[in-house]
């Protein structure tokens, strides 16, 4: 597919043409990714004629959490890291957001995010000084602080309570409905849906065509080059992890907005937020993939569990294949990397 | 003058340290030991009177199961891979025997139930050596398919209640003559896996892959049957280590080992086996588990919450392993 349309590109003589055909096959997996996307939601209504905007709001909140995990464990991975720590960031974030905002009043809401955010990113940061400095692999380091970071969320709160301001629970349940000029349409939006575009893209957006996003695509596809270059490699590493603490605290933040309270004990999005990001294109051997693919990605993955259940398949039947099909993921997206690698 | 008194003070600075490089690098269990001994003398100054003939058998008895596990960490640590899925194999051993054990033998149930972990450990092994992902990745995603096969195995025996069969609780809880009963069990064990790692073939191969995978694959090694054997052989001894840690608790939940997988890679990290691959071997683990073990009840008797432990538990194991790599690094 690939190779008939580079085989076919100098050719042709329009440059509208080449444009488009260029950017069809820059952005080949990402299209793949939609279609899919689109076929699991005509599959979708199939199996369940009355699949509505009520149902397509629940897979969005569903989705919440993990588009997070996966944007931040898209940060560690590009410059060639991972993050293990990233769930245990996120249940960390989740109770310390949850008792801040226990017994206090709806204003508050806003200082309690603005801390909770600032607090991720400071966990990340010391992800990245620990990698840098200990010279342990990251994977290593990760691993310790997926310990570290559960201890301390246990040592916040040692069984699951807290609560949340009413205006955020509202944010993220329900759709956009009225208040969208097209009401029709507004009832297939979901404010979740919203809040993970508004939320990633203002801090991808203009990270993509900064310095540092430049940075940590050099660093993860050649730390030698980008070190001979002039990238600050260590600055970099410690920013991309800064970033995945960034977006774990979102998510955890997600995660109290969704249940109202706090659970200490780590969520399933580290295995997930490895397997998305492998799907939506981002190599595990760095410096190659995006953000809107991983997203994509997530909705896939979301989706298929939702169909599980619409299928009334028992669930935990149902996380068993949900864990095969992130296995088979993983498996593929390690293959793919072996074929780069070697190619 | 300067430079010649700072000369002096590098070289007498790099004397010991050069020293304690080459302590730890080829005899680590001095060291070890020598720490083990200090913790226990610190517990004995905490709290007079605790360190006697009973609590060192105590001691001991903790300490094997988490050692058998930590044998599994050890033995995939040496191809530089990890085994995530070790804790909640060894739970889902533990609760395959207890819930088949009302119904068939326990001489029949016990091997039984070590069946499922080694699929599981198959099913890593064919991941990491024909997949080529990363191991932390594929224990973990195989972890996470056998807890739901747990979960829904649950349901299908709920009637069942289970139970936990004689032999197996006086494994892990009786003593004959003052020792634990389970170092029948761990001596010849152990024994058998120092045998394995120094003296068979495969033994020497898990430290050929791990020290360069490149150079064994270039002198003929099927890298990819290794790994496979290796992983079903983690999967075995993460089994045992559910069976003897199920008599000793006697109780089955499905989190029944899941908190022992931590202080496993801690103890084979603090034991000298290196993380990346290569370096390492088994007695360094056991005397790591020992300390773990030691410093468990030391956190107990000072009353710190489970999460000050797991904090302290990976703070050692990222300690540790910045500390190998400064001390063994070849400059």
């Amino acid at each position: 597919m690939t190779s008939v349309a580079e085989a076919a590109a100098p050719t042709s003589g329009e440059p509208r043409m080449a444009g488009l055909r260029r950017f069809v096959r820059r952005n080949a997996w990402v299209i793949g990714l939609w279609a899919l996307l689109g076929a699991l939601l005509v599959f979708t209504k199939l199996i369940q004629p009355d699949y509505g905007p009520a149902a397509f709001a629940i897979l969005a909140v569903a989705a919440l959490p993990y588009a997070f995990a996966t944007a931040g464990q898209v940060m560690a991975i590009i410059p060639g890291g991972v993050d293990l720590s990233l769930a245990a960031m996120m249940a960390l974030t989740s109770v310390t957001a949850a008792v801040l905002m226990e017994g206090q009043g709806e204003a508050f809401g806003i200082v309690a995010v603005a801390l909770v955010l600032l607090l991720g990113l400071g966990l990340g940061t010391i992800n990245g000084i620990a990698v840098v400095v200990s010279r342990v692999p990251d994977i290593v380091v990760t691993l310790a602080f997926f310990f570290i970071w559960e201890g301390a969320a246990l040592l916040v709160l040692d069984s699951p309570g807290g609560s949340t301001a009413v205006w955020l629970r509202e944010l993220v349940t329900g759709t956009l409905g009225g208040s969208f000029p097209l009401a029709d349409l507004g009832q297939w939006i979901p404010k979740a849906l919203i809040l993970i575009a508004v939320a990633i893209g203002i801090v991808w957006l203009p990270l993509r065509r900064s310095r540092l996003g430049l940075s940590m695509y050099a660093v993860g596809s050649d730390r030698q080059a980008a070190f001979r270059s002039g990238v600050p490699v260590q600055r970099t590493k410690v920013a991309s992890y800064a970033l995945a603490g960034l977006f774990a605290a979102m998510g955890g933040l997600a995660l109290t907005m969704i249940t109202g309270n706090a659970t200490p004990l780590q969520g399933p999005y580290l295995l997930a937020s490895v397997a998305a990001a492998v799907l939506g294109g981002v190599s595990l051997a760095g410096g190659r993939g995006g953000l809107v693919g991983p997203i994509i990605a997530v909705l896939i993955l979301r989706l298929a569990r939702q169909d599980l259940t619409l299928m009334s398949v028992d669930p935990n039947v149902a996380q068993i294949v949900e864990g095969l099909i992130m296995v088979s993921v993983v498996l593929l997206g390690a293959v793919a990397a072996l074929r780069s690698r070697r190619a | 003058m300067t430079s010649a008194s700072g000369s002096v003070a590098a070289t007498s600075r790099a004397g010991p340290l050069a020293n304690l490089r080459a302590l730890m690098r080829d005899r680590p269990l001095i060291p070890l030991i020598g720490l083990l001994i200090l913790l226990i003398v610190a517990l004995e100054v905490i709290r007079p009177g605790i360190v006697n003939e009973l609590w060192l058998s105590n001691l001991v008895k903790f300490a094997i199961p988490l050692a058998i596990l930590a044998a599994a960490q050890t033995l995939t640590m040496l191809t530089g891979g990890i085994d995530l899925s070790a804790g909640i194999v060894a739970t889902m051993s533990a609760f395959v025997m207890a819930t088949t054990v009302p119904h068939i033998d326990a001489a029949i149930a016990i091997p039984l139930s070590l069946v499922p972990a080694m699929l599981a450990g198959l099913a890593s092994g064919i991941g990491v050596g024909i997949f080529r992902v990363h191991p932390l990745i594929m224990t973990l995603a195989v972890g996470l398919v056998v807890e739901g096969f747990l979960l829904a195995y649950q349901r299908f025996v709920l009637g069942t209640s289970a139970q936990v069969p004689e032999v197996l609780a006086w494994l892990g809880t009786g003593r004959s003559f003052g020792l634990p009963n389970s170092l029948l069990l761990f001596v010849p064990l152990a024994l058998l896996i120092g045998f394995m790692l120094r003296r068979t073939g495969f033994g020497r191969l898990l430290y050929a892959v791990g020290d360069n995978e490149r150079a064994a694959r270039l002198s003929g090694v099927r890298v990819w049957q290794v790994h496979v054997a290796l992983y079903v052989l983690a999967a075995l001894l993460a089994g045992i280590a559910g069976l003897v840690y199920v008599g000793l608790i006697k109780a089955t939940t499905l989190s029944l080992a899941v908190p022992l997988l931590l202080p496993s890679v801690a103890a084979a990290v603090i034991g000298g086996t290196s993380i990346f691959g290569g370096r390492g071997g088994y007695g360094g683990t056991i005397v790591g588990a020992l300390i773990l073990q030691v410093l468990a009840t030391m956190l107990t008797v000072l009353q710190m919450p489970e999460g000050t432990r797991r904090m302290l538990f990976g703070l050692i194991v990222l300690g540790v392993t910045a500390l190998y790599v400064r001390v063994t690094e070849e400059r």
